[in-house]
């Protein structure tokens, strides 16, 4: 069964500056036999322009049956008006969503990189030369149109992009795709070849003919270039056309796409019938939304009451922005009521998401805090040694991390597993150099470790920058690393922060077993509490001393790879982290790894949740003035450390 | 070639020492000293250490063709190792020990500030090459880099009229820079007719890294349905965890673009530059300008530091055009008098590297081009736009209810950097 | 008699004021009197410099008497420099006066733009030297005895205090640096244009904060021989050397560390005032911690618990600095690296240690 639809009289346009034209569209020309026979259903919901004759013949199928006989498609060359920003659009539909392959740049270019290394069949379904050849007799003009993307600036280019979108010809999504993307590129030939470049490789293909190019002829392409605004217009233009492509993923993206732009009458005829279509709940879900969001604007208080209804609860912030239009603007009092309560509960789910997110933040925050001063917990709280060089130990690891990073390029995530333990044994064997070297000959006078460690740190960081110039070492984070957990709109985890957590509880829990399980961890404690003693057991304290020392730069070291992957790496990173450290340290009380690990969480909620109300800076100064106070109150910090070691 | 960065850096002061004693044996007449004053060591090493090079280099070819009025140019560098007071000192060092002619460098607010009385009591010359807040001219500093309407306010037009941005985001680190180009475009924005509650303006402290509410905050600001960017101030070190924690929370270039005006592409080369993609960046000045004069500037820079990995950037342009002006001043002044180089020095005309001409103002400004780029992968701008004409550097702005009447104008009858145009009077200036 | 005691045995002090006295007749005339051609010709560069490191040894001598006497490590010690210096540093912004770039009348140019309406009340006073140079060491003082009253009372000693002194200057720090404090944010205070009528940058007027500074140093070595050699000092040296065993002799430790702390807060106030006028700018880099531990290395290195020690090295490491910063500036941290490590190392009683050495060794 089929429906046809033309343009509705009112065309609201893709914009909300859109015309409005009560001037019917003419009934859509039928499609070249050719496009049928491919079996390729163009799905572009294709732009004219905003007074244009809105133009749609377009052929659906109810029921969404998949073995549907695919029949008319539409197709109207563009109108010879000026290009205009503001359109209106055609919608193309089609019957299987399925069958849309063709038009999925990801799997052109998965064909071409089949057809390089395979057979020069594999991608026969998805290029067939007698479709193109078709195509290109059904809309010569669109080659032309394709061959002038390179000329003249952003607005020149977006304009034609505009004209192509209107042809609805089913090569226009792969090309723009790849303008979006930065893959098409143009010969320096007179017209020029246009070629798309494949997503990996040094491949690509013909974007005219489809055929596969060399990747000589790729390199000597240059890139098509786009700005911002251009990608927006475009990932707009081809929204449209990917609302049935078979990838859900596509189909979300497309959706989240539209939900910003205003959606106009006929478009929602189109969503209409997709929601028959629809089978992933999740697309589903974002498809229903955008449907209500676009039934805010139709005539029937009912219907907008229901959309009002449908959206009560959703998080997204599109949804909150419309509502709050509808709540101030509608025409119904009760649509307004509904509306503004609608809103009320979102309200208040959302304050509850922010109070999650600032915990989150603040967990986050005193993991970094955890990380930077667990190493000092023990150089400074378990040995004594007030270490002012322990930021250059954390800087020490996160050069290792570059250092590594830049021996194996293209194996990053291995790059930054593999720092762990080299970060460890880097700064731990320069920490032993320094308590062999000096430190060793200066316990007892654990002020003037301060000193002498200070002086290490200058020495350290003028080295850095000698050996690898002051400039700051770029460190890249793998895609594990990056992006979000998206609980729901309001909520985002950022996973580097989420590993971050993970791993400072890690090494704080190694840390522990450490000291309490093995004879090492023993040794130590029984060095920090009663040296001779220990030593008249027969604990060769000298080692001991160089071995816990070791200890705390190394997991130093392992803190400056973490911190390699939220900030800078430069000769400076360290005095960052130096001061905070401290303030940890004594804050939890030196000589307790829990105090260390309370401390930390503890100041980095602290400033989170004072951040919102006081800024950044206020903040800072405030958990500073706090710690001071809190010394005075309780000099030997949150955990004292209890008996004789305590006097040393 | 290739040659390891340690050895590189050892070459570099050995270049300066040879240039100093090859000056020495060639010339009989005393050379013309010239003042180098950027922090070698400390937080700012990591900008100034280039600019150091660069002057270096300026110099050295200058010397190879010849030197200047017959007389070779010997370069005076000094380390103000990033600490305030001792750019005061060693700018004292250099006028009253060095005798140098003119100086070149400084390159944050303060040590400008710092520097601005002891050049004007000991009558100096001094080539400021970053661009800065405004609201200063001194009868002896040149401000070779930007004002705020060169650099900030066309970057704002630019977003208002190609992305038709509405609601403002206007981060900065909490100094005097950020403050006073944040508080031009505030007003600036509301002449415009943007309301308050669409500006928000947030200040961190130097070095900040932790942006996590920040940025959660810039999401929720842009969420509102009106299209936002963010305008950034930030300074140096707390960009990286700044486009970091963006790219992290998932907000892109095309949903909150960034413009900012102290990232360039020095400061790229030591960034994971993936979450920076599409940003934007307004300068005077772009490596990837593809003009003749730039390609050879970026010759001569690979050449004289021995990498082609290394950028060029726009304070490094800013003193390409300085250096030259000086030396079309002493050559037109046929001497190396201050008073006599400060004449000259008005009118100026040089060519800047992206094929047009920088002409030094009464004001002591120069004219520039304004171009916005867009970061590219590989840590390069994409010129996405870029100003018709060259625009003359405003000393004061006309934005600041403070500074609307003032005007500098470094010729008679005014004579004067900071003159009342309603009061008629020039205040405060020790001339 | 109280000669005598003051410099029995204080050959070392003796010295070092015999060169400041000598600095105070030498300097004025080879500035002033000599022609430039003359070879003895100090010029005005070297003038400031040494004015500076006169306020330097002032500081390190704060540092001093409470370090090398009461065992009181200050981490935070350029706090109280600072704010003398900003005490000194507002009285030269209101002489100003409405020769700011803006003209305004009263405010200081980066109130005009900042758009204050009005002076904020805590600028107010600052026109009269008097009551500025009064804030100069009661500001710093009053912050002492806050802080030193709170920490002392509940016996936060050694690293705990070094530690928090730390947190307040860095505190400090982060505050000046803010705008909204009015001190000028970043950039401080500068541009000065005259003291006491007489033009900061007169050569006349260079000479006379030198020999100010000269003469204010020689007071403060002066009243801190007299305190340390007094009944409160040898209580002092009991603290810093067994400080249970004092308190339970019946000494109000606490008392004592206290009000030395004061004092030795006021001499870094004097110290940062007669700093700002001889450098010409007083910003929150001199709240940095790294300042603060700097000078703490200049006590290290001339010798801790000697006074003229803290003298000696202030001198030594800023002259080292000037050197090396204009000579090498590539070596200068790495040098200044291996003095605090060598020091600290094999020299604990500093340079004054040396020499000290060599007089028991030739006395036995």
């Amino acid at each position: 069964m089929t429906v046809h639809c033309n343009a509705p009289p009112h065309g609201r346009g893709w914009h909300s500056t859109a015309r409005r034209d009560s001037a019917p569209g003419p009934a859509g020309a039928s499609a070249p036999d050719a496009v049928a026979a491919a079996s390729t259903q163009p799905t572009g919901l294709r732009r004219s322009r905003a007074h244009a004759w809105f133009v749609a013949g377009f052929l659906l199928l109810l029921g969404g049956s998949l073995h549907a006989e695919p029949q008319i498609l539409a197709s109207q060359p563009p109108t010879t008006e000026p290009a205009m920003t503001t359109t209106g659009f055609t919608i193309v539909a089609q019957a299987d969503p399925y069958a849309s392959d063709f038009f999925d740049p990801s799997l052109l270019d998965a064909g071409a990189e089949a057809r390089e290394t395979e057979t020069a069949e594999a991608d026969d379904d998805l290029l067939d030369e007698a479709a193109y050849e078709a195509l290109e007799e059904a809309a010569p003009d669109v080659d032309l149109l394709i061959q002038r993307l390179p000329e003249g600036n952003f607005n020149d280019r977006r304009a034609v992009a505009e004209e192509l979108a209107a042809t609805g010809d089913p090569r226009v999504p792969v090309v723009l795709g790849a303008l979006l993307e930065g893959r098409l590129l143009a010969t320096a030939e007179d017209p020029p070849r246009i070629l798309i470049r494949a997503e990996t490789g040094r491949a690509g293909r013909d974007a005219l003919t489809g055929e596969p190019v060399d990747a000589d002829l790729i390199a000597s392409g240059r890139r098509i270039p786009v700005h911002n605004p251009l990608r927006n217009a475009l990932r707009s233009l081809i929204a449209v056309s990917t609302l049935s492509a078979p990838d859900p993923e596509r189909r979300a993206t497309s959706l989240r796409r539209l939900m910003r732009d205003d959606v106009s009458p006929d478009l929602l005829e189109y969503l209409d019938d997709r929601v028959e279509l629809e089978d992933d709940p999740r697309v589903m879900d974002l498809l229903l939304t955008v449907r209500a969001l676009a039934r805010l604007n139709v005539d029937d208080a009912q219907v907008r009451l229901e959309s009002v209804e449908l959206l009560r609860g959703s998080l997204l912030s599109e949804v909150r922005v419309r509502l709050e239009a509808t709540a101030n603007r509608d025409d119904d009092p009760e649509v307004r009521a509904a509306a503004r309560e609608a809103l009320d509960s979102i309200e208040a789910r959302i304050r509850f998401f922010r109070f999650t997110e600032n915990l989150f933040f603040g967990l986050s925050a005193g993991s970094v805090l955890l990380l930077a001063a667990i190493g000092l917990a023990i150089t400074f709280g378990v040995m004594g040694v007030i270490n002012m060089a322990h930021g250059e130990l954390i800087m020490i690891g996160a050069y290792t991390t570059w250092f590594i990073q830049t021996l194996m390029p293209g194996a990053l995530s291995t790059s930054i597993l593999l720092a762990i333990p080299a970060a460890f044994v880097v700064a731990g064997l320069v920490g032993i150099a320094m308590e062999r070297g000096v430190i060793q000959f200066l316990y007892g006078r654990p002020l003037e470790t301060l000193l002498a460690t200070f002086g290490i740190s200058l020495i350290l960081q003028q080295a850095v920058r000698t050996l690898f110039s002051p400039l700051n070492r770029p460190v890249q984070s793998p895609d594990w690393l990056s992006g979000t957990l998206q609980v729901n709109p309001v909520l985002a985890l950022t996973w580097s922060r989420i590993y971050i957590f993970i791993f400072a509880i890690m090494v704080f829990v190694a840390l522990l077993l450490v000291m309490k399980k093995t004879s090492l961890g023993l040794k130590v404690r029984a060095v920090a509490q009663n040296r001779p003693m220990a030593r008249a057991l027969g604990v060769r304290t000298g080692w001991v001393d160089a071995l816990t020392f070791g200890l705390g730069a190394g997991i130093a070291g392992v803190a400056g790879v973490a911190l390699s992957q939220l900030t800078n790496v430069g000769p400076n990173m360290g005095q960052a982290y130096i001061i905070d450290s401290f303030m940890v340290v004594v804050f939890g009380g030196v000589g307790n790894l829990w105090g260390t690990f309370v401390g930390a969480l503890g100041l980095g909620m602290m400033t989170k949740f004072l951040e919102p109300h006081t800024g950044a800076v206020l903040a800072k100064i405030l958990v500073l003035i706090f710690i001071i106070l809190f010394i005075q109150r309780r000099p030997r910090g949150l955990f004292p450390k209890k008996g004789r070691a305590a006097e040393a | 070639m290739t040659q390891s960065p340690w050895l590189k850096s050892l070459r570099t002061p050995g270049v300066a020492l040879a240039l100093t004693l090859s000056a020495g044996a060639v010339q009989a007449e005393d050379p013309i000293k010239v003042g180098i004053l950027h922090s070698l060591s400390g937080t700012m090493a990591i900008s100034e250490t280039t600019l150091k090079d660069t002057m270096l280099m300026l110099v050295e070819e200058q010397n190879r063709n010849g030197g200047l009025l017959g007389r070779q140019l010997q370069p005076v560098v000094v380390d103000p190792a990033s600490d305030w007071p001792l750019f005061a000192e060693r700018t004292r060092q250099l006028l009253e020990q060095d005798q140098v002619d003119v100086i070149f460098g400084v390159w944050t607010s303060v040590a400008r500030k710092s520097v601005l009385p002891v050049v004007e009591e000991l009558n100096g010359i001094l080539f400021y090459p970053v661009q800065y807040e405004g609201e200063e001219s001194s009868r002896n500093i040149f401000y070779t880099g930007a004002a705020p309407n060169q650099q900030a306010i066309p970057a704002v037009e630019y977003l208002m009229n190609e992305y038709g941005i509405e609601r403002w985001v206007l981060a900065g680190t909490d100094y005097v820079y950020p403050r006073t180009t944040n508080r031009i475009l505030e007003a600036f924005l509301k002449a415009h007719g943007v309301a308050d509650e669409d500006i928000m303006i947030n200040y961190t402290p130097f070095g900040h890294s932790d942006w996590q509410s920040i940025v959660a905050d810039i999401r929720r600001f842009g969420s509102q349905g009106k299209p936002t960017a963010v305008v950034s101030t930030i300074n140096g070190d707390a960009n990286v965890p700044f486009y970091r924690e963006l790219g992290n929370q998932g907000i892109s270039a095309e949903d909150i673009p960034v413009i900012a005006f102290s990232v360039g592409e020095e400061e790229l080369s030591g960034m994971d530059t993936r979450p920076l993609v599409g940003h934007l960046a307004a300068w005077n000045y772009f490596m990837s300008v593809d003009t003749p004069e730039n390609a050879a500037f970026i010759d001569k820079w690979h050449d004289f530091i021995g990498d082609t990995r290394r950028v060029t950037n726009d304070p490094m342009e800013a003193h390409y055009i300085g250096f030259n002006m000086w030396v079309q001043a002493v050559e037109a002044a046929g001497t190396t008098d201050v008073d006599t180089v400060i004449d000259a020095l008005k009118g100026v005309t040089v060519p800047n590297l992206t094929g047009g001409m920088a002409e030094m103002l009464v004001n002591h400004h120069i004219t520039k081009p304004v171009l916005i780029g867009e970061i590219q992968e590989d840590g390069q701008f994409l010129v996405v736009w870029q100003t018709d004409d060259l625009i003359p550097g405003d000393a004061w702005s006309p934005h600041l209810p403070g500074s609307r009447d003032i005007i500098a104008d470094w010729t008679p009858p005014i004579s004067c950097g900071n003159f009342n145009t309603v009061t008629q009077t020039c205040s405060g200036q020790n001339y | 008699m109280l000669t005598r005691r003051l410099f029995l045995s204080d050959w070392g002090g003796i010295t070092v004021l015999v060169l400041l006295l000598a600095m105070v007749v030498a300097v004025p005339y080879a500035n002033l009197v000599l022609p430039p051609e003359s070879p003895w010709h100090l010029s005005t560069y070297w003038v400031a410099l040494l004015g500076k490191f006169l306020a330097f040894a002032l500081l390190a001598l704060a540092i001093d008497l409470i370090w090398g006497y009461a065992g009181i490590l200050s981490l935070g010690h350029g706090a109280f420099f600072g704010l003398g210096g900003y005490a000194m540093g507002m009285y030269l912004t209101r002489q100003i006066g409405d020769r700011g770039v803006y003209g305004h009348p009263e405010l200081p140019d980066f109130m005009v733009f900042l758009s204050y309406e009005s002076l904020p009340w805590f600028w107010w006073g600052f026109d009269m030297f008097w009551f500025a140079m009064l804030m100069v060491v009661l500001v710093p003082g009053l912050l002492a005895l806050v802080f030193g009253w709170l920490a002392f009372r509940s016996r936060v000693t050694g690293v705990y205090f070094a530690i928090i002194t730390q947190a307040l200057v860095f505190a400090l720090m982060l505050a000046f640096f803010r705008n909204e404090m009015g001190f000028g944010g970043n950039n401080g205070l500068t541009d000065f244009k005259d003291i006491l009528g007489f033009s900061v940058q007169a050569r006349e007027t260079r000479v006379a904060l030198f020999v100010i500074s000269a003469l204010t140093l020689i007071a403060a070595y002066v009243a801190a021989r007299y305190i340390v050699t007094s009944r409160f000092g040898r209580v002092l040296i009991a603290v810093r050397d067994a400080e249970s065993r004092t308190r339970f002799a019946g000494y109000r430790v606490e008392h004592y560390k206290l009000w030395l702390f004061v004092f030795s807060a006021m001499l870094a106030g004097i110290a940062g005032a007669l700093y700002v006028p001889q450098v010409g700018i007083i910003n929150p880099g001199e709240f940095s911690p790294l300042r603060s531990i700097e000078a703490v290395l200049w006590v290290a290195v001339g010798g801790r618990g000697s006074l003229f020690g803290a003298i000696i090295g202030a001198f030594a490491v800023n002259g080292a600095k000037t050197w090396f910063t204009a000579a090498y500036p590539q070596v200068w941290l790495f040098f200044l690296g291996a003095l605090f490590v060598l020091v600290t190392v094999f020299l604990p009683r500093g340079l004054v240690g040396i020499f000290r050495r060599r007089r028991t060794e030739g006395g036995a």
